[in-house]
């Protein structure tokens, strides 16, 4: 009985744990939103964040594309030739891809690569007093560091989710015309017939969101980094932790106020 | 003038400045000394608001820290230029780029004249030529000599030094100590530095402070403390093991 009512608190600190994280980021991204008036953008720092997480990434999201595609194309197949419906193989993964797959994977490989190096880069500034002198300095730190990692995810996060999407539709598109044997071009008219432009831009606004969500965790924890490398170390996996697991939480509520 | 005025501060249960009061007089070199882990970098980030007090004021020009805002603050801290105890130097940029920092972030100079303040505060320090070096790529006294430039290039009207003759070899605190003296005759900043350097603090010092134990235990020039009776002064500045302080 005890162990089960310990598992219970457990459950219960871990939600108060996410609530409480969820306000003190709020003010933390009203902070940086204030400052982004306050000061104007640096544009030089904004490019380079824009091509570490864009140019950067271009090849860890290009293949998780190509094979998330390819996988899809090949599972649909087992199921639609049972039904003999296997021209609607394009739109399954066309759709899955824009809608879903595309924004939430783009999603989850970048924050794995560039939200772990905000965190772990803004927690070693931090822990060697970097952040203090640039206090001291009379330049805020939020709108130095925060700020254009922040603008840039939520630029580059929708660009790379198209660029996933459209790679997966190329590898589907490949299983289901040289593995499967299939007619291509049914592939494609199906494609075009079955999605619509709204598909598309809800996957896109969803990336947006996605975007600010891991670039706002991800700097917010760097600045919580306290004692030593270890400190460092513990924010960078919180990091990468909390941003999934909001990016999967907004996922479903976005998916269902969008579709 | 910089006045830290019954200012107490504790980490978790240690008390580290006990009823703390100072005053830093304006365009003047004030010397702090006292044993490692006394407070004294605790108390110079006070004065720069990196820290707030659990009570007491830290008044500058008569302006309490704690009671203006960010923006105001920041105002404030343009007027500033600290260096810290390890460097701080951005580690992500040159050592060139770390001494225009200041320079970039708050004038609109042109780039010919960001390159000749850089240059001549490097020559300074004594360190012309490795302006495209990293910081990691230095030594620890080089990453010093680097944040002493840094925090003048702007020729603030208070400059803050935690330790900047620590780790540096005799002659090159030398260096460093006439380099602070000259450049006070000529910018007439109000100076701060925490030492550990008897002799250096006797030749740069207007006035000398000791802190101990949280508070100020003795405060004047560089006589009185050489002919100080206090039984703790005289153990510090002797240098010995034996005396009231505790080991
Ligand atoms: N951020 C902090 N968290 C907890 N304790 C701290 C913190 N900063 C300083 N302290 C504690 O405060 C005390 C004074 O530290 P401080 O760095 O001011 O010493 P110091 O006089 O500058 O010593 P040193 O001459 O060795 O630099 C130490 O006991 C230190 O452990
Ligand atoms: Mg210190």
């Amino acid at each position: 009985m005890d162990f089960i009512l310990h598992y219970f608190e457990r459950i219960g600190l871990f939600v108060l744990y996410i609530i409480n994280e969820l306000g003190s980021l709020i003010i933390y991204l009203w902070n940086c939103i204030l400052s982004i008036f306050r000061y104007s953008v640096n544009f030089s720092n904004l490019f380079d964040q824009m091509s570490f997480i864009g140019i950067g990434s271009f090849y860890i999201v290009g293949l998780t594309g190509l094979f998330t595609g390819m996988v899809l194309s090949l599972q649909s197949y087992y199921a639609a030739r049972i039904v003999g419906v296997t021209y609607m193989i394009g739109p399954t993964v066309a759709l899955a891809m824009t809608r879903e797959l595309g924004p939430v994977l783009t999603a989850l490989m970048i924050t794995a690569r560039c939200g772990s190096s905000m965190a772990s880069e803004i927690g070693t500034m931090k822990i060697s007093e970097q952040v203090d002198a640039l206090e001291v300095m009379a330049v805020d730190p939020f709108y130095f560091l925060s700020v254009p990692r922040i603008i840039a995810s939520m630029i580059m996060l929708p660009l790379m989710s198209i660029v996933t999407s459209l790679i997966g539709i190329f590898g589907g598109y490949v299983v289901y015309k040289f593995f499967l044997g299939l007619n291509g071009t049914v592939f494609v008219d199906m494609i075009y017939k079955y999605i619509k432009l709204s598909d598309i831009y809800n996957g896109l606004i969803k990336a947006v969101f996605f975007g600010i969500i891991l670039a706002t965790i991800s700097t917010f924890k760097g600045f919580e980094a306290s004692g030593g490398s270890k400190g460092v170390g513990r924010v960078t996996t919180q990091a990468v932790v909390l941003s999934s697991i909001y990016i999967l939480f907004a996922d479903y509520i976005l998916t269902s106020i969008l579709f | 003038m910089i006045i830290l005025e019954n200012v107490n501060k504790s980490f978790k249960n240690v008390k580290v400045l006990n009823n703390l009061n100072i005053s830093f007089e304006d365009k003047k070199i004030t010397v702090v000394i006292g044993r490692s882990g006394e407070g004294k970098s605790v108390m110079l980030k006070h004065i720069v608001g990196l820290l707030r007090p659990d009570s007491g004021r830290v008044l500058f020009n008569d302006i309490d820290l704690n009671a203006i805002n960010k923006k105001e603050l920041n105002e404030l801290r343009k007027k500033f230029g600290m260096v810290f105890q390890d460097g701080a130097l951005f580690d992500s940029i040159n050592i060139f780029e770390n001494v225009a920092f200041p320079l970039r972030q708050h004038l609109k100079l042109s780039e010919g004249d960001i390159i000749k303040k850089v240059m001549s505060g490097l020559n300074d320090v004594g360190l012309s030529g490795i302006e495209s070096k990293m910081p990691a790529e230095l030594s620890g006294g080089m990453r010093k000599r680097v944040a002493v430039a840094r925090a003048m290039i702007l020729e603030p009207e208070t400059v803050l030094f935690d330790e900047p003759t620590t780790g540096l070899d005799p002659i090159m605190s030398d260096v460093i100590n006439n380099l602070i003296i000259s450049t006070q005759k000529h910018f007439k900043y109000t100076g701060i530095i925490i030492s550990h350097d008897i002799e250096g603090a006797y030749k740069t010092a207007d006035t000398i402070a000791m802190l101990y134990e949280g508070a100020i235990i003795e405060k004047g020039d560089a006589e009185k403390f050489k002919t100080s009776d206090n039984p703790v002064v005289r153990q510090f500045v002797t240098g010995s093991m034996n005396g009231p302080i505790v080991i």
